[in-house]
């Protein structure tokens, strides 16, 4: 069976080790975290921690349960198909020699994203969007020079139904 | 009312119902020791603290209570992980409380300080580091009903000294409430009523029940569920005793070291209904190869244990005990004929593998390992509590012991812990006194926890070691001698102690049998001994355990005498 990526996201309690109890989860039971991402909800005592995985479909449901039993986890979502929205956020620091600046502003208008710092040898950018967007910018960045990238991992929701 | 945070602790642990604490004291848990011996709660102080761990996991099982430790930070508390392991693999409701040094030390590498909720994280259901004493009433309540509700486990609370001595306001009466965690305990009715169409469309069905039917106090409604359907019942190791070995229906335990028609069964039956197991590998061994012609049933409280490792047809989530009542009452509203006779062919073949190849060994002039199990069936009338060390012995103990009831069989099935047995036994035998209450032990296990000995002469225990000396890591050997060409690498204890000396030495009697013909004598001796006893019964060196299916192999492909 594939291997998909898939994105959980994981209603736990605001507490310490929380966070420590789901990533041993994953790293004692050989699972993978291809990206995790955490932060506190507008109920202070619940986050949501975000990770996405790479697993074939028996698999997800497997790490699904597990999750599902620790004490301190309160519901678990899998995002998938078409019914949720996704995010991620990039910072590019891109070599800007003479000769490739106006290069990289033309594709950093086209990507609607953002020149956040300015030096003498690079820029840095800051683009949001999901995986496709990404890696286009990336593949076009890339024959000009990379220097770094940080990327904060994705965050998803749900869709709200169209008609309510 | 103002208490200190060790008094909230004794308010609590009264209010749970505890009578017994298995334990040993520390500085960091000196606080909590000195409240605990103004209260009528009992410790049992043992000589190691893996032994409390396993005395209060024999003491749940034998019981049906929570077990209790109490245990001081740093090397207390590490001592414990092993117990905890065995105890979280086999599911058995512990609490172990550990003392922690002053809060404002945690992190600063203090003195016996260690992470033990970060140690523990993977091997409990839960545990807690309680930071401030308002929470630790709320805590230890959640920690008792979380070890004990849904599938049961062990949790630890680790409580920093200056947590146990701060005075805060305590109010009896917590309701435990925790959003996060609910067991399903009622099963999706619909799903039985297919596992009914099932039954009556199988022609070679077969039960397979596991430890789960015990925890959930079960056995009643299995057996119930299995005579009334005619349908034959093998367990796991876990599970011996769920189901009474000695009804016709019974095929004995399943997997590695199980019976050939047990085995046998599973691969042909059309119909597997497991209940309360988690079809561990030393049951399923290969498990392409496992029931391949069956669609398989599984009832199970935990969602996690279905469709872990084989494929299920139908998935139901609940407690054993729960679902069984249902099932036993719609099956009374489905007419399924002559239900013996529809059974008759099925049960004849399975007759067949029985009478063909029921488990033997060869009685030579060594004493047989084997033969001194028979003999304690025979002379306990079956009616012991049993628990065992690791190995060769306990398989033998769960081959030649046939357990009718639940309860009495106490071994560590999941992690395979050696140094079990004794410890577990003293919690057994605490758990209850009126009990004929055995250890079956190898000579290599025994001496993993052989200090609690002292445990069981200071507390008057007359609890019976009956150790099966080959003078080897058996079971290892064994391995070696069947699938390493006989090199036995670091298997053969060249030097064991004299148990019988060892044994009076502790202010325990120590008895021995080296002949097959002193083996009935020495073990009524014993038996009839209201002391704790050591029986040494120096058995055949080579002896293994058949059937075996080696690792990995189909069930089906067993190696026989
Ligand atoms: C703590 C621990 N260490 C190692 C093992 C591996 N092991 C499994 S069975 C066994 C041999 C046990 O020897 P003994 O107690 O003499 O029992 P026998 O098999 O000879 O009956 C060993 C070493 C284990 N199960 N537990
Ligand atoms: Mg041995």
């Amino acid at each position: 069976m594939s291997e998909e990526k898939n994105i959980l996201s994981i209603l736990v309690d605001n507490e310490p080790g929380v966070l420590s109890r789901i990533v041993g989860l994953f790293s004692g039971r050989g699972y993978n975290i291809e990206s995790l991402c955490v932060a506190e909800t507008m109920d202070p005592l619940v986050s949501r921690i975000t990770i996405t995985t790479m697993a074939n479909l028996p698999l997800v449901e497997q790490i699904k349960k597990q999750l599902n039993k620790l004490v301190n986890v309160i519901k678990v979502h899998e995002l998938t198909g078409t019914k949720f929205v996704q995010r991620e956020l990039v910072l590019i620091k891109v070599k800007a020699r003479p000769e490739h600046r106006a290069e990289i502003l033309r594709i950093v208008d086209i990507f609607r994203c953002k020149v956040i710092d300015v030096g003498l040898e690079h820029y840095t950018l800051e683009i949001t969007g999901d995986e496709d967007k990404l890696s286009a910018i990336l593949s076009l960045l890339k024959p000009i020079g990379i220097k770094e990238i940080a990327r904060t991992g994705i965050i998803a929701m749900f869709r709200e139904p169209k008609n309510n | 009312m103002k208490l200190t945070g060790a008094q909230i602790l004794m308010e609590v642990l009264k209010d749970e119902g505890v009578e017994l604490i298995f334990g040993y004291p520390g500085a960091a848990a000196i606080d909590i020791y000195d409240e605990l011996a103004k209260t009528d709660i009992r410790h049992i102080l043992v000589r190691h603290e893996q032994g409390a761990v396993h005395a209060a996991d024999g003491y749940a099982r034998a019981s049906g209570q929570v077990g209790v430790c109490l245990v001081t930070s740093g090397p207390g508390a590490t001592n414990t992980v092993t117990g905890i392991a065995s105890a979280y693999m086999d599911s058995i409701p512990i609490v172990v409380i550990s003392g922690q040094v002053p809060t404002h030390l945690i992190g600063n590498d203090a003195f016996q300080e260690v992470d033990i909720v970060g140690i523990t994280r993977p091997c409990t259901k839960h545990n807690y580091l309680v930071k401030h004493a308002e929470d630790l009433a709320r805590i230890i309540k959640e920690a008792f009903y979380i070890a004990r509700s849904g599938r049961p486990g062990p949790v630890l609370v680790d409580i920093p000294k200056d947590v146990a001595r701060k005075r805060v306001n305590y109010k009896n009466q917590i309701d435990v409430k925790i959003r996060s965690y609910s067991p399903t305990y009622n099963p999706n009715l619909k799903q039985l009523k297919k596992i009914i169409n099932l039954i009556k469309s199988s022609e070679r069905p077969v039960i397979f029940a596991g430890g789960g039917v015990i925890l959930s106090k079960s056995s009643k409604d299995l057996t119930e569920f299995a005579r009334k359907t005619c349908i034959p019942v093998t367990t796991s190791l876990m599970g011996l005793g769920a189901f009474p070995g000695t009804d016709p229906l019974s095929l004995g335990m399943i997997g590695m070291h199980g019976t050939y028609r047990a085995n046998k069964s599973t691969g042909a039956c059309d119909l597997l209904i497991a209940v309360g197991t988690r079809f561990d590998d030393r049951v399923t061994g290969k498990t392409a190869a496992f029931a391949s012609q069956a669609k398989i049933v599984h009832i199970d409280i935990d969602p996690t244990s279905i469709r872990k490792n084989v494929p299920v047809t139908i998935p139901v989530v609940g407690d054993c005990k729960i679902t069984l009542e249902h099932l036993n009452r719609l099956i009374d509203e489905v007419d399924f004929g002559d239900i013996k006779q529809k059974q008759k062919k099925w049960l004849d073949e399975i007759e067949h593998w029985k009478s063909t190849k029921p488990l033997a060994y060869v009685q030579r002039e060594l004493i047989k390992p084997q033969f001194v199990v028979e003999k304690l069936y025979e002379l306990t009338r079956g009616e012991a509590i049993i628990t065992t060390e690791v190995g060769q012995n306990q398989m033998w103990t769960a081959q030649y012991y046939h357990f009718d009831k639940p309860d009495h069989f106490i071994t560590s099935g999941g992690l395979g812990c050696m140094g079990f047995g004794l410890p577990a036994a003293i919690g057994a035998q605490l758990a209850k006194p009126d009990k004929v209450v055995v250890d079956v032990a190898g000579d290599g296990s025994i001496q993993m926890n052989i200090q609690e000995m002292a445990t069981a002469v200071q507390y008057c225990l007359p609890i019976k070691v009956v150790i099966l000396n080959n003078g080897y890591l058996g079971m290892v050997r064994q391995w070696q001698e069947l699938f390493y060409e006989k090199r036995y690498a670091c298997t053969s204890m060249d030097h064991t102690p004299d148990f019988v000396k060892l044994a009076e030495a502790y202010g325990a009697v120590g008895l021995r049998a080296t002949k097959p013909q002193d083996v009935e004598s020495v073990l009524s001796e014993g038996l009839l001994t209201p002391k704790t006893v050591i029986m040494d019964f120096v058995v055949d060196p080579e002896e293994c355990v058949y059937p075996m299916v080696p690792a990995g192999a189909p069930i089906t492909e067993m190696l026989l005498v």
